[in-house]
């Protein structure tokens, strides 16, 4: 069956390119849009916002009560919005793994993932726009789909489509018990109980699980490694990005502190992709600017999955330094020794002593050396990827948004089992996560089911 | 040359009068049209030429709709069954299913007792052989015998007899079910109209003689103590006593050898047999080909009434030679030395591909002429008579001048059976599974005449007097939930030990009654009990209110779905859509739209190879009428 067409349900996406830019802007419409993004914001009661205003405030998972993002929230109340339904934007603080999850929040509480050209599609069916316009969309709807496709055809080699294809088989031949005892139900198959119904939504939580902690690794694959610069004032951060950007795009001066925004950008260092985080110096500090830059930072240190950590080899090390050390310790790093072309006070030695992390001495001014920094690079990046090579992959967030949901069917059917309701009752769960998986790979053929049933079971009167 | 002449005018004429064009045929003339009924053979009136049992999964659920559209299935059976039982009792309320073990011979003479005594209705013997179609519209037939009857609307129902071949062995010979006359010219006929017609195969077991089966070593199966019925007009109390058992065997590695050092004789293998055979009802030859490594295959041994020894070999259906069938036969448990009274069989027929076909079953192609049943690539009494139905009221409307009636998916059973075969069209024998359906907790087989009895009295199909008994259980219903509302059961020690004993966490405070409902295996019977409270008699009413309270989660999410369902049916696309005017759409998707020409927007998403892109552009199409504007 062609996957269906939905339209005054609650769409949502994240509206702008991600990476790029400060600030990511993660956009729904439709009915439930203020009830949904309510759920989640903590501030003032978003039902009773004006239409056409701005509320700060904290994205919260409502689960866990943790805090995601701190955030701008635009409520636009139909009919005078771009798509004549009631909106929402979040404006959140950039950075894909926090933008992402915000999204995987509004999913989890009751939007869909917009598909391509939805949202224009629905400025259109809405009269909002008119049809010249809308073709133009759908032309793009087509473009989009048919890179989807290719995208997908190349996801299906590296085995993640195989991956949720065993999982719906594994749930369709339980299911296939299930149906063949309702509908033929003096067939000798053994009696399903709902207890193996539950079991085979354990085993699948357990690989679905498995699944989205690949998540992370995918999103380095697609992404690259997100790579901190971090290092004490002046030390040469926004000269080493600068380096390996090869543009005038960060502010590089020698007055301390100049640097206020975490930028982002992508860069491919041998073949490697980066994401690279400048960050402003970490460090104490009464500048209000300043302030907040560091707490960025502090954020995007959390995130990275490399530390570039930028040492003063002409200085002896502070404490500062010695600080970041410690606060890097646990990250895969490279501790880069920089103005070695002014005398050098430490040696590669001495830090060596001190941590496994390789140790580089270079001038990035001068470009002394940096050809090595460039190789450990690489040889960090392959060397953990390579682990990964075999294993399968979730690669973006349509993926984890489905595999989340379909978890959370999953754990509907555990519940409804142990609570005793009846096996075809809790077995609607159980087929909606089947579906579910099935929108993953694209595949969920109408008579699936039916096929599965006359294959399996030998039937008749 | 045959030489025509004249007959009588009629508003409908249904041809056939299987389970299909008896249910047309009355419908027609309840509705109080002037209405004609031709059969091949008047002693095939609501035959059952294969297994004599009505219901089961999804077709005991359509029985039941069929009763409340006012239909006359439900009663025909309740008048004449031999066994009932519920099926799956252990399971949730969307899939419990009734089946009832038919008298065959009663069941037919009931029926057409009531086609004889129906006002407006005649019933005659004819062969018809072809239409009468003038300009695109259907307006009467010609029989084998030149008698020539007009109409305003023709229903179609030939069941297994068009171009009918029955196979046993080498041995074939054209003929309708059970040995009666095939219908030969129809289908040259509709050919000529431009219909694209098919091969299916379906088939039959033997008849054996129950004087001479050793029930000792088979196992009994007895029916239901518990008063059961189909029709909502039955009552508890005329539920019959003296039922009559049906027995299971099973079959065994000597049957499979049996079978095996045969299949060069089997049609199913030998290429005799060209038709397509319905995959859930393969012949015992197939099963044993196909499940190789299963040791034994269960058969079921059904009285075919209350006064013959004819016993119907359930699950063993064959198209074997007939010395082969008998070898077989005397391999089985209890069966050794059973004497065969009528062979197995396999029949080929021609069926019209149902997506030539509207949602009021009325053909693309020519307007007032009506399809159902078998022929319409369907098998079982009961889809068939969920089709005949619909089509005789569609006749009846279309003859009227009116607009169609048609049922949606989250409506009715017959809706599912419908909306697969004119969407998807099928490729062997359609059966009806609760699988099909995607809102089977909806779909109940006690709450059809909460979803459809609406529909039967509009229709003029169910009397006022019914009608007022279905709005007192309406009410009921509510009064009921009203009264749960009220009542508070605290946690005094009774319902404390009472809540232990079916395996329930004690409670914390006194909650409404119908809160506590909510707790698995908890029933209004016991609630009243606790509570010393009197709720409510009827045992229907309570069932209801346990079901929507206790399954409201589950409800709401299908609930959710048919809202969305309801928002794509309601996009309705042009009948004069021309699908080359669209630009954009793939290939793949223009041919199946054309092909099928989708009535809504939700029928064209069911359509299987169109994609996401290509509905959009479609949505887009039909939903701004400034397109074929702008052109």
């Amino acid at each position: 069956m062609a996957q269906t067409l939905t339209e005054f349900d609650t769409i949502a996406a994240i509206s702008t390119p991600i990476g790029e830019g400060g600030i990511s802007i993660v956009r729904m419409s439709g009915e439930e849009s203020v009830k949904i993004a309510n759920r989640l914001f903590k501030g003032k009661d978003l039902t009773k916002a004006a239409s056409h205003t701005i509320n700060y405030g904290h994205i919260v998972d409502p689960k866990t009560g943790e805090m995601i993002d701190e955030v701008m929230v635009s409520v636009l109340l139909a009919p005078k919005t771009a798509t004549r339904e009631d909106m929402i934007e979040i404006n959140c603080h950039g950075g894909i793994v926090v933008t992402n999850r915000i999204l995987q929040l509004l999913l989890a509480n009751g939007a869909r993932m917009a598909e391509p050209g939805e949202f224009t599609k629905r400025a259109f069916v809405n009269g909002r726009i008119d049809l010249t316009q809308a073709e133009a969309v759908m032309d793009i709807v087509r473009a989009k789909t048919d890179k989807a496709r290719d995208v997908a055809a190349k996801q299906m080699a590296g085995g993640l489509m195989q991956k949720i294809k065993d999982l719906r088989q594994e749930i369709l031949n339980t299911l296939a018990n299930v149906e063949v005892n309702i509908d033929y139900p003096e067939y000798d198959a053994d009696t399903v109980t709902a207890k193996e119904m539950a079991d085979t939504s354990k085993r699948v939580i357990s690989e679905i699980d498995a699944l989205l902690k690949t998540a992370n690794e995918g999103k380095i694959l697609r992404n690259g490694l997100a790579t901190a610069i971090v290092g004490r004032p002046n030390v040469g951060k926004s000269s080493l990005l600068n380096y390996l950007t090869q543009s005038d795009k960060a502010i590089v001066t020698d007055v301390a502190g100049t640097t206020r925004d975490t930028l982002e950008e992508f860069v491919s260092v041998n073949g490697v992709p980066l994401e690279l985080i400048d960050t402003a110096g970490i460090h104490q500090t009464d500048d209000k600017v300043e302030k907040i830059g560091v707490e960025r930072s502090k954020k995007a240190l959390k995130r990275a999955d490399l530390v570039l950590l930028l040492l003063d080899s002409s200085q002896e090390l502070t404490s500062e330094d010695q600080e970041l050390l410690q606060a890097t310790a646990d990250k895969k790093r490279i501790i880069v020794l920089n103005k070695t072309d002014l005398g050098m006070k430490i040696t590669p030695q001495e830090l060596a002593d001190q941590t496994a992390s390789p140790v580089i001495a270079v001038s990035v001014l001068e470009k002394q050396h940096m050809e090595q920094l460039e190789q450990t690079i690489k040889d960090l990046f392959f060397s953990g990827i390579e682990n990964s090579n075999e294993q399968v992959m979730v690669t973006n967030q349509r993926q984890t948004g489905l595999l989340a949901k379909a978890k959370g069917q999953l754990e509907e059917v555990i519940s409804a089992v142990d609570n005793g309701i009846p096996v075809d009752i809790a077995q609607i769960d159980f087929t909606g996560a089947w579906d579910t998986l099935g929108e993953i790979t694209g595949d969920s053929a109408p008579d699936e089911l039916i096929t599965q049933l006359f294959s399996q079971f030998c039937l008749g009167k | 040359m045959i030489k025509t002449y004249n007959s009588n005018e009629y508003d409908v004429i249904v041809v056939g009068a299987g389970h299909a064009g008896s249910e047309a045929a009355l419908a027609s003339a309840r509705m109080g049209l002037k209405t004609l009924v031709v059969t091949i053979g008047l002693d095939m009136v609501a035959f059952m030429p294969c297994n004599p049992s009505v219901g089961g999964p999804a077709k005991g659920t359509v029985v039941r709709e069929i009763d409340a559209l006012g239909g006359e299935m439900g009663r025909n059976i309740d008048a004449t069954y031999i066994q009932m039982r519920m099926l799956n009792t252990g399971k949730g309320p969307a899939v419990r299913a009734l089946r009832a073990q038919a008298d065959k011979w009663q069941y037919h003479e009931r029926m057409k007792d009531t086609i004889e005594n129906t006002p407006n209705l005649t019933l005659r013997q004819a062969v018809v052989d072809q239409l009468v179609v003038e300009d695109g519209v259907c307006k009467g037939v010609i029989t084998n015998t030149g008698a020539k009857y007009l109409a305003k609307s023709v229903v179609l129902t030939t069941g297994t007899a068009a171009r009918g071949k029955i196979i046993i062995g080498e041995l074939t010979y054209s003929s309708g079910p059970n040995n009666t006359t095939p219908a030969i010219k129809l289908s040259e006929n509709l050919e000529k109209l431009g219909f694209k017609l098919r091969r299916f195969k379906t088939g039959t077991p033997p008849r054996v003689n129950g004087n001479t089966i050793d029930y000792s070593k088979t196992e009994e199966e007895p029916g239901d103590q518990e008063p059961r019925h189909f029709s909502y007009e039955t009552s508890d109390r005329s539920y019959l006593q003296d039922q009559i058992s049906c027995w299971m065997t099973y079959t065994n590695n000597t049957t499979h050898e049996i079978i095996r050092a045969n299949l060069d004789r089997a049609p199913m293998f030998s290429g005799v047999i060209k038709g397509v055979g319905p995959r859930y009802c393969p012949s015992i030859e197939d099963k044993v080909v196909r499940f190789a490594d299963k040791d034994r295959h269960q058969i079921f041994l059904e009285p075919e009434g209350r006064h013959t020894k004819e016993i119907y070999v359930g699950d063993f259906s064959t198209s074997m030679p007939e010395e082969v069938q008998l070898k077989m036969l005397h391999s089985v448990a209890g069966l050794e030395k059973v004497e065969m009274m009528r062979p197995g069989y396999a029949i080929e027929y021609d069926v019209i591909e149902p997506w030539q076909l509207k949602h009021t079953l009325e053909t693309k192609k020519i307007k007032h002429l009506f399809t159902a049943g078998q022929m319409n690539g369907t098998s079982g009494y009961e889809e068939a008579a969920g089709q005949g139905l619909i089509a005789g009221i569609n006749a009846a409307l279309a003859a009227k001048g009116k607009p169609g009636f048609t049922l949606g998916r989250d409506e009715a059973y017959i809706g599912v059976l419908i909306d697969d075969l004119v969407t998807k069209g099928t490729n062997e024998p359609y059966r009806l599974l609760t699988s099909r359906a995607e809102y089977r907790l909806i779909l109940r087989h006690d709450n059809a005449d909460l979803r459809l009895t609406e529909y039967g009295h509009q229709l003029g199909l169910i009397d006022d007097d019914r009608y007022a008994d279905f709005e007192a259980k309406k009410a009921e219903i509510a009064r009921v939930e009203k009264r749960l509302h009220e009542i508070t059961v605290h946690p005094i020690e009774d319902v404390q030990s009472y809540l232990v004993k079916i395996g329930q966490a004690p409670m914390a405070s006194g909650v409404k009654a119908d809160y506590f409902l909510r707790r698995p295996k908890v029933t209004i019977s016991d609630i009243e009990e606790l509570t010393h409270e009197h709720i409510c008699d009827d045992r229907y009413v309570k069932e209801q209110v346990e079901i929507s309270i206790k399954y409201a989660g589950y409800i709401k999410k299908e609930e959710v779905q048919i809202a969305r369902l309801k928002r794509q049916e309601a996009k309705r696309i042009p009948e004069n859509i021309n699908y080359d005017d669209i630009d954009g759409l793939a290939t793949e998707a223009r041919q199946k739209f054309e092909k099928i020409r989708p009535e809504t927007l939700a029928q064209a998403e069911r359509i299987s190879g169109v994609n996401p892109a290509d509905l959009a552009i479609l949505s887009v199409y039909i939903q701004n009428g400034k397109y074929s504007k702008t052109k």
